[in-house]
């Protein structure tokens, strides 16, 4: 039994040294990065983005839910407003050093203005490089949701108030249902 | 004077500058065995990491701790580089190419092997570290229980040979090499020699998870890339010897001698990453245990049936 053992112990050892041996001539599983790119999946979170709604205004409302969300504090901005009392942010900036890439933010705005988008290439050489303000976040286009707009589906109407928006009927809370 | 100065000197710098090339072949080859690649940005195919590693280890800070016994500091990676580096000497490429043909050849050999455990003993007790003591005691107690039978491994060769001068034994294996006769003794010299050179799986003083890296923790710079290359020097020696001892030397149809023995060394050399790249690392106690109750016996058994033949002829 006990010679049994280490024949068996020998004969599995040199069996795991063929193996190792053999992988010598399989294909390599690296990816040589920046020579060849990387598939991203659309849904990957990477540098995050401003976007604009459909007709070209500025989405973000400045309400601050995404810098409460952001769990590492990243996310800074101010608010004001503009002539007809629409909020706008007077400042916006993602310190990027700190960001997770969580998507939290993506999650809780309200008007889809902040987004999360592929591209991962945010390396630096210097560290105050990485706090991106409104002009370095801010895109020309929609983004991920081409239709959305937010003044459209809820919200109100800054310069005459309407008096029956789309959710006219109160919500029922407790409802589990869509 | 001047001249047998420079070819020994330049003899020396080939050996070392082999010996550090050895860990971005290492890290090639490990790289080929897992499917992935190894160092290939610096240079050509990363021929020149060799390099980019030295820049790296000469401009560490080379610091010596304060609490440390600073003599034998500094001598234990010398020893560590040194020891076996000597053995380079007496080893034949051919039948006419050797630096000095000693007539205890193996003897020195073993010599050194035993010296280069005072390079651990040092470092591990001069660093004035738990860690580092625990890591050379560790190595210590297994290189001293594999010398045993590193020695009696090698002794069935040397009855078969009558000789314990190594071109006496090459031309011993001129007509079957010492492999198929002395298996045995083969495979003890192999477990005992990765033991000797603290080689995969026997890497007791590197186990990161345990020691944090065993007897050198306390070494930065200069002083670690000699213990590094020192390794390296150490795993060309041992595959040198087997080579030697129980592959045939210079012995092989069509080529030069000289060629036969570096393809045998570069394959021993390649086994030995194989096996790092292969098998895990085992307990403590398994690898005493392993050594005393499995290997010794083997050896004497070895030892006895070789001289049982050896006299029967």
């Amino acid at each position: 039994m006990y010679i049994k053992s280490i024949i068996f112990g020998i004969i599995t050892q040199l069996r795991s040294i063929f193996i190792t041996l053999k992988h010598a001539f399989q294909d390599r599983e690296t990816i040589l990065y920046p020579e060849n790119s990387i598939y991203l999946a659309p849904r990957y979170r990477g540098r995050i983005v401003l976007t604009k709604d459909p007709d070209g205004n500025n989405r973000c409302v400045a309400c601050n839910l995404c810098s409460v969300v952001c769990p590492v504090s990243c996310i800074s901005l101010q608010k004001t407003q503009d002539q007809s009392g629409r909020w706008f942010p007077k400042f916006f900036k993602i310190n990027f050093s700190r960001c997770i890439f969580c998507g939290l933010c993506e999650e809780a705005c309200p008007t889809t203005a902040i987004q999360l988008t592929p591209d991962f290439e945010l390396s630096d050489f210097n560290r105050q490089d990485l706090v991106y303000n409104k002009k370095n976040l801010s895109i020309s286009g929609t983004g991920k949701y081409h239709n959305y707009n937010f003044y459209q589906q809820s919200g109100v109407f800054i310069t005459k108030r309407k008096k029956n928006n789309i959710h006219a009927t109160p919500i029922n809370i407790k409802d589990l249902l869509p | 004077m001047i001249y047998c100065f420079l070819h020994i000197f330049c003899t020396v710098l080939i050996i070392v500058f082999f010996g550090a090339m050895l860990s971005f072949i290492e890290r090639r080859l490990l790289g080929l065995f897992q499917n992935r690649y190894g160092p290939n940005r610096v240079g050509w195919f990363g021929s020149l990491q060799l390099i980019a590693d030295m820049i790296k280890m000469l401009f560490k800070e080379d610091w010596i701790p304060t609490f440390s016994r600073s003599l034998l500091f500094v001598v234990a990676p010398i020893i560590a580089f040194i020891s076996l580096l000597l053995v380079m000497v007496d080893i034949p490429w051919d039948n006419n190419t050797y630096i000095i043909d000693l007539n205890i050849g193996i003897l020195f050999f073993l010599i050194m092997s035993a010296l280069s455990v005072y390079s651990i003993l040092f470092a591990g007790w001069s660093s004035n570290n738990k860690y580092a003591l625990l890591g050379a005691i560790r190595a210590i107690a297994q290189t001293l229980s594999y010398e045993v039978f590193l020695g009696l491994s090698i002794m069935g060769v040397i009855i078969k040979a009558h000789s314990f001068n190594l071109i006496d034994i090459v031309n011993s294996q001129q007509y079957i090499w010492n492999i198929i006769p002395q298996f045995f003794g083969f495979m003890t010299f192999l477990v005992a020699g990765l033991a000797l050179c603290h080689r995969h799986p026997f890497d007791q003083p590197e186990s990161e998870q345990e020691l944090a890296d065993g007897y050198h923790i306390e070494y930065s710079g200069m002083k670690f890339g000699m213990f590094f290359i020192g390794q390296y020097l150490s795993m060309m020696v041992t595959s040198a010897i087997i080579t030697i001892m129980f592959l045939g030397g210079w012995f092989g149809p069509w080529l030069p001698g000289y060629i036969w023995f570096l393809l045998k060394n570069i394959v021993c050399i390649v086994f030995f990453i194989l096996l790092r790249a292969a098998l895990p690392r085992p307990r403590y106690d398994q690898i005493l245990y392993f050594g005393w109750i499995i290997c010794l016996p083997i050896t004497l058994l070895n030892l006895i049936f070789t001289a049982f033949f050896v006299l029967l002829h």
